[in-house]
C-alpha cells in the first residue's frame, strides 16, 4: 500500500517562498475554471478577459493601480498584525473608521484649506488605530479572543456609519444615505491628468517599503516578530508583551485607516454603504499570499486589483457573474494556506 | 547461549535521512527474549530515530523489521502495539483526571462496545503481582507521583501484552531509590521472557541493568557489547564519545560575599494545572565564587525558584536580594540589569525562538540597547560582529549565523544560550537543567564554562535532576521537596543516599 505522509523540513529553501504563491494562484485558476465552465462560458476567453483587461490599456492599468491602493494598505495592516500573532480580522472596520474621520475633517469649513489633506491623513490613521486598540486592550487585559472581537467590531463600525449617514450626518443635498461631500480643497491631488491616480496610491507604494524597514530593521519590528514567534521566550528576555501587542494593533489599525482615507480623499469624497466592498477582508488574502512580507504585499495587491477590475470586463464580455472575483479570493486564501504547509513540511511517499 | 533461538526482534539495514542529515545508516539490532539491551549513545546519535521507526512514528528509507522471524511493516503506533511493541516515552501520555484503570482502558477494543472493567482490574492485579508493579486502580492519575505515573506507562504496555518494551531515558524523572525500584521491575520482566530496550546516556545505569549493549554514534552502530560485565564504565563512555573523557577539575572554593539571597520566599500556586509546587518559605544563599546545587525530583519547586530569579514569577511573601539590591517586583528586565545570566530549563520554549535566525535568538534580551540598536534602529553590522565572535568563542556549529535557531542540535542550542547569557560578565548565573539531553562532550563544555564563572568570582545557582552533575560542580547542595528546602548540605557531607532520602521528603535528621 502506498501512503503519503508529512514530515518536518529542516529548512525552507528561499525559492519556495516565491513559487508557493504562484502555485496557489495556479491552483485557484484551475479550481475556478470549473465554475466558469458551469456559468456556460469559454474558460480561456473568460480568463483572458479576467487577467489581461487590466493591462489592455493605459486607462485600465491606472484604474487597476487605483484599486490596488486600498487593498495594499489593508494587506500591510494584516501583515503587520499577523506577525505578532495579533489576529486582526478587523481591517474592514478600521478602514471605515479612517474613512469617516477623513470625511468628517474634509468637510470642516472652519479649517484652512491647506491643512485638510494632512489632517485627514493623521486623523484617519488615529481613528483606525483607536478602533484596533479596543480589541488589543481586551486581549492583553482580559484575554478576550482577538479573532472574535476584531471581526465583530467590523459590523459595529459599519452599522454605526450607516446610522449616522441615514441620520444626523445625511447629505442634505442628495437625500441619499451618504455623508456630505468633502471640500474641494480636501480632495487628494491627482498625479496623472485625466485619471483617478491620486495621492493615496503613491502613499501605498511608499508605505510598503517603510513598513518593511520597520519590521526588518527596527527594534519594534524585532520585538513584534519575537512576540509572534514565541511569546514565552520574548517575555523571558524582557520584552513587554502587552506593550508590543498594543503597538502592533495601533500600527495595523493606522494602516487600515489610511486605506479608508484614500478612498474618501481620492475616489468617493464621502462615506456611504458601498465605500468598501470588503477591502479589509481582501487584505487578509493579500497578506497571506505575500507570506506577511510587506514588500510582497504590493504585487499581491496588484494581482487582486487585476482580478477585481478584470472580473467586470469578463462579466460584460462572457456573462460570467462578477462574483467570481469573490470566489477567487476565497479559493486563493485556502490554496495559499495549504501551500504554506509546505514551507514547514514535505510530503513523503511510503510504500 | 541465546543465539540459537529465534530473536524476538530483528531490525536489519535500517536507514533514515532528514534532508542532508543521515540520522540512521544501515543499523542492525537484534533483541532476544529475556534480554535487557542497552542502547547507548550521545544526543543526536540516532537512538530515538531508530526507536521511532520501530514504533511506527517514522517510515524508514530502507531496512527490514522482523518480529519472531516474521517480516512486518509498522506504519503507526497502533501497528506496533498490535505486534507486541510497547514504548515508554520520556513524556508520559496519560489523562490526569482519569483513574489508573480508565487510563488502561483508553484505546482498547471493547467487547461489542462494552468495557470490560472487572477483567481489566483482574489483569492489573496479575501484572502487579508478577513484576512488583502495583498500582491502585481507582486512584486518579493526577494524584500519582512521577515514579508511579511511569509505572503506569509500563503497565499500560504490559496490559496490551507487549513482548518487548522500549524505555527512553526512563530514570531522568526518578529519585535514586525510585530508579532502583524500576530496575527490579525490569529484571522481573526480563526473567519472565520479555525483551527490553533501555535507552540511556548514563553509563552507570547501563552497567547496572543491561546484559548487552549497543553503542551508536552519528547514526551508525559503532560497537556492540555482548557481555556488559566485561567492560568498565569508562570503556563504555569512550565507546560512546569516541574519545577519552577527562572530568573537569574544580579548584577549592573561596566563597566571597552573598550575591543572591532568598529569604523565606513564598509564591502563589501556579495558574496552570501542570505546575509544580509553590514555594513555601524558601531561604537560599549563593556567594561569590561558589556553586549552589539544587536537587529534587521534578516538580518540587525548583522550576518556581528558577522562574522567580529569572523575573517571570513574583513572590507573595519573603525577600529576593540580588547583588545587594532588594528586588520587590522581579521582572526579566530588572533582573538582567542586575547582571544575572539566566539559562532556562526549556531551551527552545523559554530561552530561544525556534523559527527566528540564530543571531536574533542570541541578542533577544539586549536588542533594545547599545551596541545592538540605536534610536530604535538595529545595527546589523554590530550584531553580526557580536554573534560571529560568540560563535567562535563558544564553538557553536552552524552553517551561518542566520540559520533558523530550531535547526541547531541540543548542544549547540545550549551554547547559543550560554553565549548570550555569559557575554556581559554576569555576577550571578542561574542555570536550570543545563545539560539535560546534551551529549557528554557538550555537557562537559557547559560545566567548564560554569567553573570559569565560579573562578572569576561569579555566583552560580545550579538546578539539576542529574545527581552526578550536582555532585561534580556544587560546593553546597540544597534539596527541595514540595516547595520547601529540606536541607542544605556542604558537598563534603553530601552522599547520594542522603540526598536521595531528602528528595523523597525525609527530614534532615532521618536522612543524616
Amino acid at each position: 500500500m502506498i501512503r503519503l505522509r508529512l514530515e518536518t523540513r529542516s529548512h525552507t529553501p528561499g525559492w519556495l517562498k516565491l513559487v508557493l504563491p504562484l502555485l496557489a494562484i495556479l491552483a485557484t485558476l484551475l479550481i475556478c475554471a470549473g465554475l466558469v465552465a458551469m456559468a456556460g462560458a469559454d474558460v480561456l476567453a473568460a480568463y483572458s478577459k479576467l487577467l489581461l483587461s487590466a493591462v489592455s490599456s493605459r486607462f485600465n492599468f491606472v484604474e487597476t493601480l487605483v484599486k490596488a491602493a486600498p487593498i495594499a494598505f489593508t494587506g500591510l495592516a494584516v501583515a503587520v498584525a499577523f506577525r505578532a500573532k495579533f489576529w486582526n480580522i478587523g481591517a474592514e472596520g478600521q478602514l471605515l473608521a479612517g474613512a469617516m474621520a477623513a470625511a468628517f475633517i474634509g468637510g470642516r469649513a472652519a479649517l484652512p484649506g491647506w491643512s485638510l489633506v494632512p489632517l485627514m491623513l493623521l486623523c484617519g490613521m488615529a481613528a483606525g488605530a483607536a478602533w484596533a486598540l479596543l480589541p488589543a486592550l481586551l486581549k492583553t487585559r482580559y484575554r478576550v479572543d482577538d479573532v472574535v472581537t476584531t471581526l465583530l467590531l467590523n459590523f459595529i463600525m459599519f452599522y454605526l456609519m450607516m446610522a449616522l449617514v441615514d441620520g444626523p450626518w445625511k447629505d442634505p443635498l442628495s437625500g441619499y444615505p451618504d455623508s456630505p461631500d468633502i471640500r474641494v480643497a480636501a480632495e487628494f491631488p491627482i498625479l496623472l491628468g485625466g485619471t483617478r491616480l491620486h495621492l493615496g496610491v503613491l502613499l501605498a507604494f511608499v508605505a510598503a517599503p517603510l513598513v518593511w524597514f520597520l519590521m526588518r530593521r527596527t527594534t519594534l519590528g524585532f520585538n513584534i516578530r519575537a512576540v509572534g514567534e514565541n511569546a514565552t521566550a520574548a517575555r523571558y528576555a524582557g520584552i513587554r508583551i502587552p506593550v508590543v501587542i498594543t503597538g502592533t494593533a495601533a500600527l495595523s489599525g493606522a494602516l487600515a485607516g489610511l486605506a479608508g482615507v484614500g478612498e474618501v480623499g481620492g475616489i468617493h469624497f464621502q462615506v456611504m454603504a458601498g465605500l468598501s466592498p470588503g477591502y479589509g477582508y481582501t487584505g487578509i488574502v493579500i497578506a497571506t499570499l505575500a507570506l506577511l512580507n510587506p514588500l510582497g504585499v504590493l504585487p499581491a495587491a496588484f494581482f487582486f486589483a487585476v482580478i477585481i477590475t478584470g472580473a467586470e470586463s469578463m462579466s460584460r464580455a462572457t456573462g460570467v457573474p462578477v462574483f467570481l472575483a469573490d470566489v477567487f479570493q476565497g479559493v486563493a486564501l485556502i490554496s495559499m494556506l495549504i501551500a504554506i504547509l509546505f514551507t514547514q513540511y514535505r510530503v513523503r511517499v511510503q510504500r | 547461549m541465546t543465539s540459537a533461538r529465534t530473536p524476538l526482534l530483528c531490525m536489519r539495514g535500517m536507514s533514515k535521512s532528514f534532508g542532508a542529515v543521515r540520522a540512521n545508516q544501515d543499523v542492525d539490532l537484534v533483541l532476544y527474549a529475556g534480554d535487557v539491551l542497552g542502547l547507548l549513545g550521545e544526543n543526536g546519535a540516532g537512538k530515538t530515530t531508530l526507536m521511532n521507526m520501530l514504533f511506527g512514528t517514522y517510515a524508514p528509507d530502507s531496512g527490514a523489521i522482523e518480529i519472531e522471524g516474521r517480516p512486518v511493516t509498522i506504519s503507526s503506533s497502533a501497528d506496533a502495539l498490535a505486534l507486541g511493541v510497547g514504548m515508554v516515552h520520556q513524556h508520559f501520555h496519560l489523562v490526569p483526571r482519569l483513574t489508573v484503570l480508565d487510563n488502561l482502558m483508553i484505546g482498547r477494543p471493547g467487547n461489542r462496545g462494552r468495557l470490560d472493567r472487572s477483567g481489566a482490574r483482574q489483569k492489573l492485579e496479575e501484572i502487579g503481582d508478577r513484576f512488583g508493579l502495583r498500582l491502585d486502580p481507582d486512584e486518579p492519575v493526577s494524584a500519582l507521583a512521577i515514579g508511579e505515573q511511569q509505572r503506569l506507562e509500563i503497565v499500560k504496555a504490559l496490559f496490551r501484552d507487549a513482548r518487548m518494551l522500549i524505555l527512553d531515558e526512563p530514570t531522568a524523572v526518578l529519585t535514586p531509590q525510585e530508579a532502583d525500584f524500576l530496575f527490579d521491575a525490569l529484571r522481573a520482566m526480563a526473567g519472565d521472557g520479555l525483551g527490553i530496550i533501555f535507552i540511556s546516556h548514563k553509563l552507570y545505569e547501563v552497567k547496572a541493568i543491561t546484559n548487552r549493549a549497543m553503542i551508536m554514534r552519528r547514526g551508525k552502530v559503532t560497537a556492540t557489547v555482548d557481555d556488559i560485565g566485561s567492560v568498565s564504565e569508562r570503556e563504555l563512555g569512550e565507546l560512546m564519545c569516541g574519545h577519552e573523557i577527562v572530568p573537569p577539575q574544580k579548584a577549592p572554593s573561596e566563597p566571597g560575599k552573598v550575591l543572591l539571597r532568598l529569604k523565606e520566599v513564598t509564591t502563589a500556586p501556579g495558574a496552570e494545572a501542570s505546575g509544580g509546587a509553590p514555594l513555601r518559605e524558601v531561604s537560599l544563599e549563593v556567594r561569590a565564587g561558589e556553586v549552589l546545587g539544587i536537587a529534587g525530583v521534578s516538580g518540587n519547586g525548583q522550576l518556581e525558584v528558577a522562574e522567580l530569579i529569572a523575573g517571570v514569577r513574583r513572590q507573595t511573601a519573603g525577600e529576593l536580594n540580588v547583588t545587594g539590591e532588594i528586588v520587590i517586583y522581579p521582572s526579566p528586565r530588572a533582573i538582567q540589569d542586575l547582571r544575572v545570566g539566566r539559562i532556562p530549563e526549556d531551551r527552545l520554549g523559554t530561552g530561544l525562538i525556534s523559527s527566528l535566525p540564530m543571531a536574533d535568538s542570541m541578542i533577544l534580551p539586549r536588542v533594545h540597547a547599545a551596541p545592538f540598536s540605536r534610536y530604535g534602529v538595529l545595527d546589523r553590522a554590530r550584531i553580526q560582529d557580536f554573534v560571529e565572535g560568540q560563535v567562535e568563542r563558544f564553538d557553536i556549529k552552524c552553517a551561518a549565523i542566520d540559520v533558523r535557531t530550531g535547526t541547531l542540535s541540543g548542544g549547540n542550542l545550549q551554547k547559543v544560550l550560554l553565549a548570550r547569557e555569559l557575554a556581559f560578565d554576569p555576577l550571578v548565573v542561574l542555570a536550570a537543567q543545563p545539560t539535560r539531553g546534551l551529549d557528554v562532550g557538550a555537557a562537559q563544555f557547559v560545566h567548564e564554562r560554569f567553573l570559569e564563572v565560579r573562578a572569576a568570582g561569579g555566583a552560580i545557582l545550579l538546578i539539576s535532576e542529574d545527581l552526578e552533575e550536582l555532585f561534580l560542580l556544587s560546593d553546597r547542595i540544597a534539596v527541595m521537596y514540595e516547595g520547601r528546602v529540606m536541607d542544605t548540605l556542604a558537598i563534603e557531607e553530601a552522599t547520594v543516599r542522603r540526598v536521595g532520602m531528602l528528595m523523597a521528603g525525609a527530614s534532615s535528621e532521618d536522612a543524616a
